[in-house]
């Protein structure tokens, strides 16, 4: 039975098992290879997607959970890089092999709509799912302050 | 940066004998990788090039190199150096990955060396081309040579005021003798305005977009995707299985069983599932009944291999060098330490596991592969499908990290295997659980340091016996020389002054497939011999930075032990200036609060030096890195922000050989299974790091890998000043802090 959601703004109609996940679905059946296979068990980070704004772990969610939700992978953001964080990530010049960054920077976006300003605690408690074997988390906390100074929404408002 | 093949061998001699419209110019970089003892590769005959620069008149300059990108930064590295000579924007320059002809290409990545090994002859390069376009630009003139220079991509004619592009020029100049590489005249590094400047990485944006293709996102047309069942005793085989639950699972096509081969690179076998995707191919494979032949190391251990080096080390190693009599000096010294330390199997643990994709047709094959060795790769291929290898196209692709992991071909002969038999492209997918307990793990080592100092500081004698499961022996496993020159390096030739200086060796004997792990022999030999140059320190009641200078004494040369003639020798001012330049940089010596210490670790290796301090503070039995600041001397930094960015890397991949990573086996098998059991440092470990670079001169050199030997000694050297607990096992122990 076909599963319909919402995918970077776009409906979608997908007709797989029903418990086949969320990650397989994009990188196999819609050749969406953005969101990466890291561990299967959503101990790396590698997957990350947004679920209605959630920063959600693709890899062990079933595609039957997602009907009549909101997806975002990191295509959805822009493809030409023109997203805030995206474009501090090129600015800190962040990604080494670059694996993890897809997710990484997912779960950098989800963290900045929820803190504008995040401090580095904050930053520790939103990324600490994400693995970098390149060890690239210094930069990482360096893209995310400057996102979050480029950001129009900079202001005290949201604490 | 693109993986398609841009010039088949044909082109290239037809473009080189007749002159054309593209200005193309090969040259040589060595393979400055690890020897790899696969003999189909040492029988290869050289060949004169493996890398053109190319200038079409479109006015395009591409770099067709073989080497491969895996998140160390060469694709932003070399055109600089290309653009240094070339005098041009660096970042218009295209790569394209040069694609494998056996024929014409000696591939590979590894050993720190891409930056080391092509610094000279991508100068040359460049500066060859130049000299070419700008006598082209003189002719077409009728000026002399001298009134033109070349500048921002073309040769401009300064009384005339007239430019011509380097596209505009490059039919002319491709009619030109090519001058001698070794007198063409190359820049002054005085008028570099590109090399040693901060460059942003070119392949960021694409990384930050998901629009950067590695290997696993190849997608050629009717691809079909595969997992293997291998079985987990390394050694061992499938002795029956029962495929019908399997074949049930909707999307699963087929099953079938596939040999382990040893091509250089061994393979475990087993059971191939192959389905429209790879969740698909997973639920398969959940499904085979499977009955292992278990082989001959299915009663291996940790403990057991821990009681073989217990067992070794009762007994004298083989003499691997003897200056002096340590054993003598040793004997009589009024004060003298011996010490143990153990470091286990290590898993490189690349974020994106091994996979490899192959379609192998009657005429030909085609593979997309994340390789550091695409060469042999392609050998493989050719060999299992039993095509020629120059009819095999390898597409070397980005890598989600390499480590060393990636110059094996395993995963290429079992995706040859895979693909031979299903006719259609396939992707062989690697779980992350695959990947963990199949890998080429570092070495497992048990080292026993004995020393003596001198009431003066002086170093009596220094006796290091290692026993381990040597590297080299997982190729030569008869007739096996010299196990040993896989598993010292640095530490044969420690560059602490002593009269009497013993090193011994004794192999293990291990199941457990063992290769090079990010700085190999370095990451375990960097460990203990600075560590038990502090322990020294601390014995003889001195200072660890002011104990470490006077052994250096007096700047001197000393050579690689293994490598004498082929290596650079070990400069030791040039380790002082590191060792000094981290200890002023990170205030050594000054107060710090209390709950914190200090420790400094300094070693040489691939050529580079570094130094670290780390600063640590440990609670409730957590031992915290605060901070690491480094020194380091790569020769001239290419890319200085690449350099921090190499060295930040080898940091964190260090600290969790400090914190995490142990491989342990039982009953043949690895014990860990994914990030659960074999975790990863995470953003809220990691320490602020500070990389202070020393603007050398010389040649660069390595720095992929340099950066790691010294973070575990340094932070464990920390943790006994706070803590007078001394840390010989890696990773930490819990019970080495009670």
């Amino acid at each position: 039975m076909a599963i319909t959601f919402v995918l970077n703004g776009n409906s979608q109609s997908i007709d797989v098992s029903p418990d086949m996940p969320l990650l397989w679905v994009l990188r196999d059946i819609l050749n969406m290879t953005g969101t990466k296979f890291g561990c299967g068990m959503a101990l790396c980070g590698a997957c990350t997607v947004h679920i209605n704004g959630e920063a959600s772990r693709s890899c062990i969610t079933p595609i039957s959970t997602v009907a009549g939700k909101n997806i975002t992978t990191i295509e959805g953001l822009s493809l030409d890089g023109t997203h805030p964080v995206q474009q501090a990530w090129v600015a800190e010049d962040v990604p080494q092999c670059g694996y993890c960054q897809s997710g990484q920077i997912m779960s950098a976006v989800a963290l900045l709509a929820k803190k504008t300003n995040p401090t580095d605690a904050d930053i520790d408690d939103a990324m600490s799912g994400n693995i970098c074997r390149c060890g690239t988390y210094q930069r990482i906390r360096k893209a995310i302050h400057r996102a979050a100074a480029a950001s129009p929404a900079k202001t005290n408002s949201a604490a | 940066m693109t993986t398609t093949p841009v010039l088949q061998r044909r082109d290239f001699l037809k473009t080189a004998a007749t002159g054309s419209a593209v200005l193309l110019i090969g040259f040589h970089l060595p393979t400055s990788a690890f020897a790899d003892s696969s003999e189909d590769q040492e029988k290869k005959p050289v060949n004169p090039f493996n890398a053109w620069v190319r200038i079409a008149p479109d006015n395009q300059v591409t770099l067709i190199l073989g080497k491969s990108e895996m998140g160390q930064g060469i694709m932003t590295a070399l055109p600089m150096i290309l653009a240094e000579e070339l005098c041009l924007d660096w970042s218009k320059i295209k790569i394209d990955q040069a694609p494998t002809n056996p024929k014409i290409y000696d591939l590979g990545t590894g050993g720190s060396g891409s930056v080391a090994g092509s610094w000279t002859p991508l100068r040359q390069a460049g500066a060859a081309a130049r000299e070419m376009l700008i006598t082209a630009a003189a002719q077409r003139w009728n000026v002399l040579r001298d009134t033109c220079k070349a500048q921002d991509g073309g040769v401009l004619h300064g009384a005339r005021k007239q430019f011509f592009t380097y596209g505009e020029l490059a039919p002319d100049a491709a009619k030109l003798p090519i001058p001698d590489f070794h007198t063409v005249p190359l820049k002054s590094s005085a008028d570099f305005t590109i090399v040693g400047h901060d460059q942003q990485s070119v392949v960021a944006r694409k990384k930050s977009t998901g629009a950067a293709k590695f290997g696993i996102d190849a997608r050629p047309a009717n691809l079909q995707y595969a997992v293997i069942a291998r079985c987990p005793v390394f050694g061992g085989k499938v002795a029956k299985f029962d495929a019908t639950k399997a074949k049930a699972v909707p999307g699963v096509r087929d099953v079938f069983a596939i040999d382990a081969v040893a091509m250089g690179a061994f393979t475990a076998g087993g059971v191939v599932v192959i389905a429209d995707n790879s969740w698909a191919a997973m639920q398969g494979r959940k499904a085979l009944a499977i009955t292992w032949d278990e082989g001959p190391h299915a009663a291996e251990s940790s403990a057991s291999l821990h009681q073989q080096f217990i067992d070794n080390a009762a007994k004298p190693g083989k003499v691997v060098r003897n200056d002096g009599d340590a054993d003598a000096a040793l004997a009589a010294a009024p004060k003298k330490l011996e010490s143990v330390y153990e470091i286990p199997f290590a898993a490189h643990a690349c974020m994106e596991p091994m996979n490899c994709t192959v379609h192998i047709r009657p005429d030909g094959a085609e593979a997309w592969i994340p390789t550091q060795a695409p060469q042999w790769a392609q050998d493989v291929i050719a060999q299992v499908s039993g095509l020629k290898p120059e009819s095999v196209i390898v597409h070397t692709t980005l890598m989600g990290g390499g480590f060393g992991r990636r110059y094996q071909a395993d995963f290429a002969v079992e995706a040859a295997q895979v693909a031979k038999a299903v006719g259609k492209p396939v992707m062989v997918l690697w779980t992350r659980e695959d990947d963990m307990q199949h890998d080429f793990y570092r070495p497992a080592a048990y080292h026993r340091l004995q020393g003596a100092v001198d009431p003066q500081g002086a170093l009596l004698a220094w006796k290091h016996f290692q026993t381990s499961t040597s590297i080299a022996a997982v190729w030569e496993k008869n007739g096996l020389e010299k196990p040993e020159q896989s598993e010292f390096g640095t530490a044969a030739f420690i560059p602490y002054r002593t009269p009497n200086f013993r090193v011994e060796y004794t192999l293990a004997q291990s199941g457990v497939p063992r290769a090079w792990w990010r700085s190999v022999e370095h990451s375990g030999c960097g460990f203990v011999v600075e560590s038990f140059v502090d322990e020294l320190a601390h014995a003889a009641g001195a200072d660890p930075v002011a104990f470490r200078l006077k052994l250096l004494g007096d700047p001197r040369i000393i050579p690689d032990f293994f490598g004498p003639t082929e290596n650079k020798p070990l400069n030791s001012a040039r380790l002082e200036g590191v060792l000094k330049l981290a200890a002023e940089k990170a205030g050594w010596g000054t107060p710090l609060p209390k709950g914190v210490a200090h420790g400094i670790a300094t070693y040489y290796s691939f050529e580079s030096y570094t130094a670290a301090v780390a600063e640590v503070s440990v609670k409730d039995g957590q031992v915290n890195v605060q901070r690491i600041v480094y020194a380091v001397d790569c020769g001239r930094p290419i890319n200085p922000e690449g350099v921090t960015a190499q060295v930040e890397s080898a940091a964190i991949y260090g600290l969790s050989a400090f914190m995490n990573d142990a491989i342990t086996i039982n009953k043949g098998r690895v014990e860990q299974s994914n990030f659960n059991d074999y975790e990863m440092p995470r953003i809220n470990q990691s320490p602020k790091i500070e990389v202070h670079i020393v603007r050398s001169t010389e040649d660069p050199t390595g720095i992929g890998e340099p950066g790691l030997p010294v973070i575990a000694p340094a932070v464990c050297n920390a943790v006994f000043a706070l803590t007078n607990k001394r840390l010989r096992r890696l990773p930490i122990q819990p019970a080495d802090l009670a």
